[in-house]
This record gives structure tokens, C-alpha cells and sequence, in this order.
């Protein structure tokens, strides 16, 4: 696969996904604890969402973050638009912002509704199969 | 390596007026948290206020700089 097409790829996902997350690991199984705690908060507001692992190919990481900006990962997508990393996205979820935005219900309490959810607790979200291997 | 007083003084560095603490979350000297309180945050969006301090590092975050959370708001009371 060239950059091209990869770069193609993920403007596709952020194009045709509403809420498109890009992380490490997969949300069932993230790879790493910013990712986790990103990918348990869209669980905790029951959003919809496809996710994209960024590990199989580091190319996958490079292209995202030429074309966002943004260094880091986990990086949120709403409507095209990057909403930003963990810490973005754990303060919007917390003040109601996040929540308003997806139009999902604020759960009573935010920090217990995220730290509940676990993989076997929540049917999964919907999944982005990775072209990218 | 870099350290949490390196982080510091590059960010008030970079954003004269600015004040920072940096912490080192793991003790590895590669995941650190900032909370950064500047009057050039004022008017900005979360993610240009973030982006602000991601700029200070460049290309170190996510190489040497592994993880960079970030906390960023303006000084009590406004701009001075």
C-alpha cells in the first residue's frame, strides 16, 4: 500500500464515519491507557463509532498526523472535524460538552460510567475493518 | 532524556507569561503530564490551546516525548 493510499483510507474513514476514532489497539482491546480511556468514554455515551488502529503500520500514524495536525494518539474525529486527543475529549466529556455534541445522554456519573465499561460488558461498537495490513 | 523542569522552562520559554508545571507521570522520563496557565490561551479553542503547547515540542513529541497530556486555561481573573 502506498502513503497515498493510506492517506486516502483514513480521509475516507473521517469522511464517512460521523464519529471515527483513531487509536491504539482496537477499542475491545486498546494498546494503550489514553487510548482505552478515549474509546471508554464513547462506550460510557453509548455513541456509535468506527475506530481505526494506527499500530499496524506506522505510516497509518504519520499520514494521520500530517493531515490532522495533531501529534498524538488517540485523535477523535466528529463530522470531519478533529475534536481532539484524550485529554480534549475526557474534559468535554466531563463538562456535558462531549455528550451534547454526539447528542447521547450525559450519564449521572461520567467517571463511574467510563470506568465501568469494560469490553465484556458492552456489545462492541461498530468496527472499521483494517484494510491497511 | 528529557525532564519534567526541561518541559517547563521550554514552555514558559515559548510562551512568555506563560507558567507551567510538568510532571512526570511513569518516572521514565517519556510520559508527562503540563497544566499550563497563559493569557494567550484567552479566545482559543481547547484544541488551539493544546496545539499551542504541542507546538513548543515539535517532532519531540512522540519521539522522545512519548506522551504529553495537557491542561491548559487562562490566569484567574483574565489577562493582565
Amino acid at each position: 500500500m502506498t502513503n497515498e493510499e493510506i492517506k486516502d483510507f483514513i480521509d475516507n474513514a473521517i469522511g464517512e464515519n460521523r464519529v471515527m476514532l483513531f487509536l491504539k489497539g482496537t477499542p475491545q482491546q486498546p494498546a494503550c491507557g489514553f487510548s482505552a480511556r478515549t474509546a471508554g468514554t464513547l462506550n460510557a455515551l453509548d455513541v456509535k463509532y468506527a475506530a481505526l488502529d494506527v499500530l499496524p503500520d506506522p505510516r497509518i500514524r504519520e499520514e494521520l498526523t500530517s493531515l490532522s495536525g495533531w501529534p498524538t494518539i488517540p485523535q477523535l474525529f466528529v463530522d470531519g472535524e478533529l475534536i481532539g486527543g484524550a485529554d480534549i475529549v475526557a474534559e468535554m466529556y466531563e463538562t456535558g460538552e462531549l455528550a451534547e455534541k454526539l447528542g447521547a445522554e450525559q450519564p449521572a456519573e461520567p467517571e463511574a460510567a467510563v470506568a465501568q465499561t469494560t469490553p465484556e460488558r458492552k456489545a462492541p461498537p461498530m468496527q472499521l475493518e483494517n484494510r491497511l495490513d | 532524556m528529557p525532564s519534567p523542569s526541561e518541559l517547563k522552562e521550554r514552555i514558559e520559554t515559548a510562551l512568555p507569561g506563560s507558567t507551567a508545571q510538568v510532571d512526570d507521570l511513569t518516572g521514565g522520563g517519556d510520559h508527562f503530564r503540563a497544566e499550563v496557565v497563559s493569557d494567550r490561551f484567552a479566545g482559543l479553542s481547547r484544541i488551539e490551546q493544546h496545539r499551542l503547547v504541542y507546538d513548543v515540542f515539535g517532532d519531540d513529541v512522540g519521539g522522545p516525548i512519548h506522551a504529553l497530556s495537557i491542561k491548559t486555561s487562562t490566569p484567574p481573573g483574565g489577562a493582565t
